[in-house]
This record gives C-alpha cells, structure tokens and sequence, in this order.
C-alpha cells in the first residue's frame, strides 16, 4: 500500500454532486475536482472555476498559420521562383488568401487540441484515480467528488465529515499505488 | 363582471407549452446508454460484418490492382481524351470529397447551432467524412499521371529548385482538402477522447470475466490500446471545462473551414474560361450540393446501422426525420440553383454560355443531365409528405438516389462543360473504360471496409454526448436528482 492520495465521495445524480461541489467550495478547499461521465452543465460556477484559456492557443496557432501562409506564397512566387504565369501579379494577397486561410484554420485546430492538452496536463497514464476500482464508473454513470490530501484545508476527520453531510452513497480514501 | 373572473379568463387562454420529442427514447438510464454503444465494440460482430467486410475488402483490392495497373501503365487505360481531359476521376474526387461535408455540418455547424439531436449521429458522420476524404484524395493523386511527382504538389524543396504556383485553383484545393482531412481527424479524434475512456474502464471492469490466458491477453492488449488513445482521461471537470472549450474553438474553426473546402473545389472549374464552369454562383450552389449529398450518405448508413445494432431508442425516427428535412432544404437549393444557371445562361447574353446549356439538357448526355434532375429536383421533395420522411425504407430509398444524383450533377459538369470546345473540329464523345469504372466502384470497397473496421472497433455514437443531453443529466430535473436536494428544482 502506498500513501493516502486524496479522499474520493461517490454520488448517483447530477444535482447531488452539484450541491455537494457547492458545499465543497464553500469551505475553501483548492486541490480537489469533480469526475463526472459528461460535462455537467453550470459545474464550472459551482466549483468557482474561471473561463478556460484555450482560446490563446487556438489565436496564436491561427496567427502563425495565416503569417506562414502569406510569407511562404511570397517568398516562393515572388522572390525564390519568380516567373510570370497568365500575365498574373507575381504576388497578390488575393491569390494567396485561400491558402493562408486554410492554413490559419489548420494551425489553429492544432492549437486548440495542443491547448488542450497542455492545460490538461495530459495525458497522464498512471494516475491514483486509474488504480481504483471503484473510480471505473466515473465515466459511466456515477459522479465523484476527490478531495486530494495535499490540500491545506485537508484534514482526515473534517474533510470526511463534510463529505458525509452531503448526498455520498460511498465515501472511501484513495491510495497512491506508486 | 368581478375582478377574479377576468382573471381566470385570462389563465385558461394562455397556449399549453410544447413538449419537444425526447431525443433518448423511453427514460433510459445513463448506464443503459454506455451498455447499449461501448457493447457493440465489446460483443461479437454478427455473422453479416464477416461477409460485408469479406466483399469490401476484396473490391478494395480490385480498386488497388486497378490503381496498379494505371501507375504502371499510364493515364491511356482511361477513357480521357481531347477535349475532355477531366473525366471520371474528377468526378468521382467531387463527389467523394462531397460526402463527406454532411459529418462536418452535423459536428461542427449544427453544435454552434446548439441542434442537441446531433449528438446522436455525429460520431459516425464524422468517421464517414474522413473515409470519404481518403477516397476522394486518392483520385486527384493517380490523376496527375506520373504518381511518382504527385509530392510536387506541396510547396517541398526539390533539386528544380522551382516551386508551386500558388495562383492556381489546383493547389488551394491541395492545401484546402489536406487541412479538410487533418482537421476533421483533430476533431473526431477529440471527441473520441471521454468515449476510448470508458471502454477502458469497462475493459478494466470486466477483466476479472476472462476465462482463459489468451482472453486475458487480449483484454490487456484492448486496456492498453484504449488506455494509450485515451489519455488518461478522468472525466475530471477542470479537464473537462478546458475540454469543451477546445470543442467549441474547433467546431468554430470547422464551420468555416467546411464552407471553404467545397468553394475551392468549384474554383477549380469557376476560375477557368469554359462556358458551364464560368460561374459566380460554384462556391454556394458546391456546398449547397456537398451537404444535399452527404446526408444522402449518412442515412445510408445509418439506417441500416440502427436496425442491427438496436440503436432505435438512440437514433430515433425523429433524427431520421430531421436529416430528411436538411436534405429537403439543401435539394431544393441546389435545384435552384441549376434553374439559375439555366436563367443566366439565357440572361447574360452569351451565346457560348447559352449554348453549353442547352447542350447539358438537350445534347450527347442529355441522359445524364435528366438522372440528376430527378434524383437530386424531385425525390428529396416527396419528403414534403410527413409519412414519407419518417418511414426507414423509403428515407433509405430516396438517400440512395440522392447519392446517385450527385454523382451525376458532377458528371454533367465536368463532361458536358468539356465534350463541346470552341472549335467545333476538337467536338468529341467521352466515355469510362472498365479501369475508370472498376477503379471508382472500388473505392466504395475501401469506404466500406474502413467503415466496418469503425464500427467494431470504436464506439459508433458519442456516448457521453447523448447522456449530456438526456433529462438524467441535468442537476434541475426530477430525473437528475434535482428532488433530492434543497433548492435543487425549478
């Protein structure tokens, strides 16, 4: 047995849960998060969360794309290769707008997804949560509130019972395997 | 009169609220959803996968002796010659490239629509957008001839020292239709992310099932693979906040990038000299037949996939019955806009222009030209009839006219607009040879056999969607535990 990681509370509904992530962020706590199988709709409010940050990414992916798009059409019609074809501008932002629209898209779908991820902070194989047997149903149809014992407000004895004052059908601790 | 009579009048008048159609039948619960989608991937396929894919594969095949027999031989094997120039492999490019803007319509436009009943058919039209991507890409590639300096196409250093010209159609079409296909990966693959997830842990869960040592290994094999896909994924809601955020950007940055890909390709005939390619309305009237086409083949699809699979109570009569309405919008746009090529033709005075028209009803392919007018005008308007547009049958019926319809909307541009050229001493007659022919049908092998592997291998409707959007889900109704706490209903 490893040592205690966090203290996991099972829940059947969606309002339940609710109430207890409210209950759970008036109490102060910081190092703890909801797993439900979907998102759960006003989740965010109830767990004081702010609006998520992946628009830089998709912004600054879509900026680079836009900007290769442009100055590669540039340099390879205008500069290395320059040859007249059908009487056309050697460069045009018309010409080569299709392109570098594209482009933007391209990179700012990469961003998004990359973005993702680096918030995420995935992925992440070898998480406590993944050992747990009973943590399976988290992306079935059961909802969990996890309460991780680094927490500053965590204390064994008060975080259990503010625990057991909500709607838990289960309240168990969570070891870390490693 | 007295004050509470007027007051009672006033409340019986007021209309009752419409209730909308549940989009998962009889109140399942969430489990039961996990249970029916991620138990396709988990259960034996039924005897009929074995023989479809036995079939798909083997037409796969033939596509790729096909492909051989052409890159070893030359472009002469296909019925190409002057003047049309453009033949089969053009049209069949269109027409799969087509196919597959009705999975990014449902993905990405009808959630910035917030159409909630897209959850249940997105993943498969998804999948099938990325297949049909791959079959269009194979044709413009074999199409250049020498196969060999297809890489020529992207802007790469190469010992010419020379580089793409970047004010052709031609290579915005490269570049449009690669990122077409990366995205649509991007996107389909993230929302496979909380779904590969679940059949991990189902995996896990049922490990202790497994009988013997080699179903033991499979199991880990599968806990693995799934596991490795799906990132780690806890369902955790500060994930899955940046989650859905990155969904929206990406469906944001599709609907764009959709109405785009099927623009560039209509440049490629709209930005050249030909009377009956010379057209300002080809980037609308494209994606106007692009999406009228793709729907066509998602209920293809679906419609025999629900039956097999039990999948009635999640794609429901009424999913059906809305794809039949988007089929009846975008025909019906698409017919008009064949009238209005027709009116312009006339209209703008030029007598080539005119002339290419009348050809495309009256002239060689007049057979052509009449398929598409009834398959593509008239069928999609028979679902007017309420009757029409909910039974399984006839919707299946009338998608695969519609498929055969558009494959032959873009004959009749590509071949009409090209048999007859200025000079009347360059008039010629095109027909396919069995290598055009045989090439095409194949591909519907390799769509097929990528399709099938789809279905047994990956959960073919998303599933954490379809439980986002039943009452069991929300926090402020009975059937989410709303009655179990304080405040909770409303």
């Amino acid at each position: 047995m490893g040592k205690s990681f966090a203290i996991m509370a099972e829940y059947e509904t969606p309002a339940e849960i609710m109430d207890a992530a409210k209950k759970v962020h008036a109490a102060g706590y910081e190092k703890w998060d909801v797993h439900s199988p979907f998102p759960i709709h006003g989740m965010d409010d109830a767990m004081g969360l702010d609006n998520a940050k992946v628009g830089y990414f998709t912004f600054f992916g879509g900026l680079i794309g836009f900007t290769t798009g442009m100055t590669m059409q540039y340099f390879m019609n205008k500069f290395d290769y320059a040859i007249v074809v059908g009487g056309k501008p050697l460069f045009s932002g018309f010409f080569a707008f299709p392109v570098s629209y594209e482009l933007t898209i391209l990179l700012g779908a990469f961003g998004s997804l990359i973005g993702m991820f680096v918030l995420n902070r995935l992925p992440r194989h070898h998480h406590p949560l993944l050992a747990n047997e009973r943590f399976a149903d988290a992306t079935d149809d059961k909802f969990y509130v996890v309460i991780e014992c680094d927490d500053d407000h965590y204390d064994e004895q008060t975080t259990r019972t503010l625990l057991a004052e909500t709607n838990a059908v289960h309240i168990e601790m969570v070891e870390d395997p490693e | 009169m007295s004050e509470p009579a007027a007051h009672s009048q006033v409340e019986t008048s007021t209309p009752k609220e419409l209730v909308r159609e549940p989009l998962v039948l009889n109140n399942r619960p969430l489990g039961w959803i996990t249970n029916q989608v991620a138990g396709i991937v988990e259960g034996e396929m039924p005897k009929w996968w074995n023989i479809a894919f036995g079939v798909s594969f083997l037409l796969m095949l033939m596509s790729f002796g096909y492909i051989g027999y052409l890159i070893t031989t030359g472009v002469g094997v296909w019925g190409l010659n002057h003047p049309v120039a453009w033949g089969w492999a053009i049209v069949n490019f269109v027409f799969w490239i087509g196919i597959g803007h009705a999975g990014t319509l449902i993905s990405a436009i009808l959630f910035l629509l917030r159409q909630k009943w897209r959850t249940s058919v997105n993943r498969t039209a998804e999948a099938m957008t990325i297949f049909a991507v791959i079959c269009a890409g194979i044709f413009p590639g074999i199409h250049v001839g020498r196969i060999w300096l297809a890489w020529w196409l992207f802007p790469l250093p190469n010992a010419n020292e020379i580089w793409p010209q970047f004010r052709s159609p031609l290579l915005w079409d490269v570049f449009a239709v690669s990122t077409y296909f990366t995205v649509s990966l991007l996107f389909w693959y993230m929302g496979l992310i909380p779904d590969l997830a679940t059949i991990r842990d189902r995996l896990r869960k049922n490990a202790g099932q497994c009988k013997t040592g080699l179903d033991k290994m499979i199991n880990k094999l599968k806990q693995f693979l799934y596991g490795l896909f799906s990132m780690g994924w806890i369902g955790s809601n500060r994930h899955w906040r940046n989650y859905e955020k990155a969904y929206l950007l990406l469906a944001g940055l599709s609907t764009p990038l959709v109405l785009s890909v099927h623009s560039i390709v209509s440049f490629d005939f709209a930005v050249s000299q030909l009377p009956g390619w010379h057209t300002t309305i080809f980037p609308p009237y494209f994606v106007a037949g692009a999406v009228f086409s793709g729907f066509g083949m998602v209920l293809t699809l679906m419609i025999p996939m629900r039956t097999i699979f039990n999948l009635e109570e999640i794609i429901t009569i009424r999913h059906l019955e809305l794809m039949c309405k988007v089929i009846m919008a975008t025909g019906t746009i698409v017919g008009y806009a064949y009238g209005m090529e027709f009116f312009i033709a006339w209209y703008g005075g030029n007598p080539y222009e005119l002339y290419a028209f009348k050809n495309r009803a009256f002239g060689p392919y007049w057979w052509s030209y009449w398929i598409m007018i009834s398959c593509n005008v008239i069928s999609p308007q028979l679902f007017w009839v309420k009757r029409f547009r909910t039974s399984p049958w006839f919707i299946f019926v009338v998608s695969i006219f519609v498929n055969i319809g558009m494959w032959f909307e873009r004959f009749v541009i590509v071949v009409t607009s090209l048999h007859r050229d200025y000079l009347p001493s360059s008039w010629g007659y095109y027909s396919p040879t069995q290598v055009d022919i045989l090439t095409f049908v194949g591909t519907f092998g390799l769509f097929m056999v990528l399709f099938l592997l789809f279905i047994r291998y990956l959960p073919a409707i998303t599933i954490f969607e379809v439980k986002a959007v039943t009452p069991q889900a929300d926090p402020h109704a009975v059937e989410g535990g709303a009655d179990k706490v304080k405040g909770g209903e409303h």
